[in-house]
């Protein structure tokens, strides 16, 4: 179908809206109409995606409203454009999506009972912003639908306990803060090239020469310390790990895969279409200190990550050490640190993904998260444990997980462009997650307290009644799709080729550096 | 530069519109971070988004500019545009309907910008969402925690955080170590009631150990309640304070924890 692009986003903006309505007549239609409207979604980003790959120059354009003329050929409405990471983000946002509302029915009735019609068309309306994020060409629409996938955020977060909606209002004063940054930058960007359109901001640019403007550098700063704020980047991460670990276990699962990564979209879009390589790179200061930065963020977020006692909150300071790999990626300023970069977003997505649903399934079970909760699960239910297994070990980065060839990316860059104090934080961050996850495994397997005593009397006893140990595998609904999810893992990091081929073919007209930028 | 005031100058006269828009900025900021009142805070972040619209609804200023609207000889749906294509329908059958006047560029520039005030009434949607969304969070935390102050809210926020992540196994390690004090009182209220509701539901098998645990229970409640709205306590506490009248009439073994128990009732009452 033609107009694919427009039906990613328009599938859940639909269904949303059938939701609210149909949802206040029946609670019970709102699950099949919102799996309906993902799959619809997933469907159209695929399409999206092929069309994407099989065009010539790469991307696909759409107009709305037909607003063109002659004078400004990139349309003078907003434009919807998908080139290849465009598309391959939004195909990660709607596939998330799609696996994650397979994955509500229970959770959400259980947390949040009788509230299924307001939560359903908030759990949509996320994803159309954050799909739309991925895909739209217009600088403002790109605030607009930030400020949607926020607000969508805020609810969904702060629909659970009194200690969620206290942390999401954090959470909503940063994110202000970050979006209105954005805003001003845009305005600032505006002044000087007189145009909204990403491409076309980026021809103006270049054809004055502004990258010695004053304002130019005025609005990367703003616009840069707004995304920052947005993707959590670490001295600004302090709503995360709060707002992500009291949501309910549905929002936690979208939210957490999602959010951070598609803001680490917006932000290596800036960088490579609005500004252009020559400008953010070279004209900036960015690419001498951002390594630093991400130096200090990796390590204080895996330090951070090591002294919970919580697996949510642990995740949600892994999130936060991720951000910094990918952000690491972006600013080595080399070639294979971006296709890192790009590939990371999308392998961390699926392993975030497969972690908060395993976690998910893990408080329903043991109504903890606390990792004492979890001794001996693994006899109880040992499928779960695999997918959590998985998902741990593409965060460590195991071959034949994705997390294994999108690092090797990464630190191929820092190796290449002689970034060697980011290779070694990767490293050191790689050790703490291999201690914190095999920590967990200890647990999982061996039943040992925190302060490693057996509580058994040894010899395969592990101090557990037979009742803790007894078969009881999750429920089907929430079990499916953290195996789809997990074998996605695996699926993409066996055929990492065939993502790696589509985004070099993003980068090639970039000219980026293969050795050292500088 | 500095002697002949250029600075002052420029900042006061000339580019007054930006310089307010930055004081805005740092009043919105600074009110966001550093007030501790949460209302406060969002009066913070109604200034910070307000300046933004300074800022935008500044670049489209023009000297002596018009606001951006068709004269009546240019519509395309006016009177005017219609009659001359009635005039030119009936001669030129080429000519499209209601073909307007020409927009002269003498005309065009005379029209101040409009996309950025478009811009604006989008950013004021999106800001009116955000504090409404904002409020409501802040009714949800004050009728959860019964406060807006920040201080306040973190004490409380910590206290109920230390419950829940307490390791499971914090019995099984050592028994014989007491639960940490804040997690002492909801539990016992939360036994003390269920023993309540038990005798209510069965007076008979009430003993003399049940008297016992409920005699704390009004402690513990009692000052729990403070807080809540007068109208709510006689309808909250009357009816518990009826159902224990059988237990405590049938159960008199034990006087003096009938005694902590009666005046307290009577002052809920």
């Amino acid at each position: 179908m033609e107009n694919a692009i427009a039906w990613v986003l328009l599938f859940p903006l639909i269904g949303s809206v059938a939701c609210a309505l149909l949802g206040m007549a029946n609670r019970k239609l709102c699950y099949p109409i919102s799996i309906i409207s993902m799959a619809g979604a997933t469907w159209a980003a695929v399409e999206t995606l092929f069309q994407a790959v099989a065009c010539p120059s790469a991307e696909v354009s759409y107009i709305f409203g037909g607003w063109v003329l002659d004078l400004f050929p990139r349309g003078v409405g907003i434009e919807f454009r998908a080139d290849l990471l465009g598309a391959l983000i939004a195909l990660v946002v709607v596939g998330v999506g799609l696996i994650v509302s397979m994955y509500a029915k229970l959770p959400v009735e259980k947390e949040t009972p009788g509230k299924e019609a307001l939560y359903y068309p908030l759990f949509l309306l996320q994803i159309t912003g954050l799909a739309g994020i991925a895909l739209t060409g217009d600088a403002f629409n790109l605030y607009v639908l930030i400020e949607v996938a926020a607000l969508t955020g805020y609810g969904m977060i702060a629909i659970g306990s009194n200690r969620a909606a206290a942390a999401t209002f954090n959470y909503l004063i940063l994110g202000t803060i970050g979006a209105s940054l954005y805003l001003l930058g845009v305005g600032y960007l505006y002044i000087k090239t007189g145009t909204l359109n990403m491409v076309g901001i980026q021809e103006v640019i270049a054809a004055n020469n502004l990258h010695d403007s004053p304002a130019m550098q005025v609005a990367f700063v703003l616009i840069g310390l707004g995304i920052l704020i947005k993707m959590a980047f670490f001295p600004f991460h302090a709503w995360l790990p709060n707002a992500y670990s009291n949501a309910p276990t549905t929002t936690s699962c979208l939210l957490a895969p999602l959010v951070t990564k598609v803001m680490i979209y917006v932000m290596i879009r800036m960088v490579l279409t609005v500004f252009g390589v020559e400008f953010s790179f070279e004209s900036t200061l960015w690419s001498e200190f951002m390594p630093w930065l991400v130096v200090i963020a990796i390590v204080c977020a895996a330090v951070m990550a090591l002294a919970q006692r919580e697996i949510k909150k642990m995740l949600a300071y892994l999130i936060v050490a991720e951000v910094g790999y990918m952000v690491g990626g972006v600013w080595i300023y080399n070639y294979y640190g971006l296709i890192g970069s790009i590939f990371h977003i999308i392998s961390d997505a699926c392993m975030t993904l497969c972690l908060f649903l395993a976690t998910g399934i893990i408080l329903r079970a043991c109504k903890t998260t606390h990792f004492d909760g979890l001794r001996g699960l693994f006899s109880k239910m040992p499928l779960t444990m695999i997918g959590f297994f998985v998902g741990g070990f593409s965060i460590i980065g195991l071959p034949p997980t994705c997390g294994f060839f999108s690092k090797w990316y990464l630190i191929t860059g820092g190796m290449v462009a002689e970034r060697w104090e980011y290779m070694v934080v990767l490293m050191f961050s790689t050790m703490v997650m291999v201690v914190l996850f095999f920590r967990l495994i200890e647990r999982i397997y061996l039943a040992v307290s925190e302060s490693g005593q057996n509580l058994g009397k040894g010899h395969g006893d592990l101090g557990l009644t037979k009742e803790q140990t007894k078969f009881e595998e999750a429920p089907l609904s929430m079990l499916i799709p953290l195996l789809i999810a997990a074998s996605i893992v695996m699926i993409i990091g066996v055929y990492n080729q065939e993502v790696v081929n589509q985004i070099e073919r993003f980068l090639e007209p970039f000219n980026l550096p293969r050795g050292t930028g500088h | 530069m500095f002697e002949d005031g250029a600075i002052i100058n420029e900042l006061l006269i000339e580019r007054l519109n930006y310089f307010i828009y930055v004081v805005l900025l740092l009043i919105g900021l600074h009110a966001m971070i550093s007030k501790r009142n949460l209302i406060k805070k969002l009066i913070g972040m109604s200034i910070f988004q307000t300046s933004i619209i300074l800022f935008y609804v500044s670049i489209a200023v023009k000297d002596e500019a018009t606001i951006p609207i068709y004269k009546a000889e240019h519509d395309p749906h006016g009177a005017a545009s219609k009659a001359a294509a009635l005039e030119l329908n009936s001669t030129d059958e080429a000519k499209p309907l209601y073909a307007p006047a020409e927009l002269q560029p003498e005309e065009t520039q005379q029209y101040a910008n409009p996309l950025p005030h478009v811009l604006m009434l989008t950013a004021i949607v999106v800001g009116v969402a955000t504090l409404g969304l904002a409020l409501a969070l802040c009714l949800r935390i004050q009728q959860g925690y019964g406060t807006v102050e920040e201080d306040e809210l973190l004490v409380k926020i910590e206290r109920s955080d230390a419950r829940y992540s307490q390791s499971p196994l914090a019995k099984a390690i050592n028994p014989r170590r007491r639960p940490a004090r804040t997690s002492r009182k909801p539990r016992t209220a939360s036994k003390a009631t269920r023993v309540s509701q038990k005798s209510a539901s069965s007076p008979k098998s009430t003993g003399a150990t049940q008297t016992k645990k409920s005699a704390p229970k009004t402690k513990t409640t009692q000052p729990r309640k403070k807080p809540a709205p007068a109208t709510r306590k006689p309808a909250a506490s009357s009816p518990k304070a009826g159902n224990q009248k059988p237990a405590v009439k049938k159960s008199s073994v034990r006087k003096p924890a009938n005694k902590t128990t009666s005046p307290k009732k009577k002052g809920a009452e």
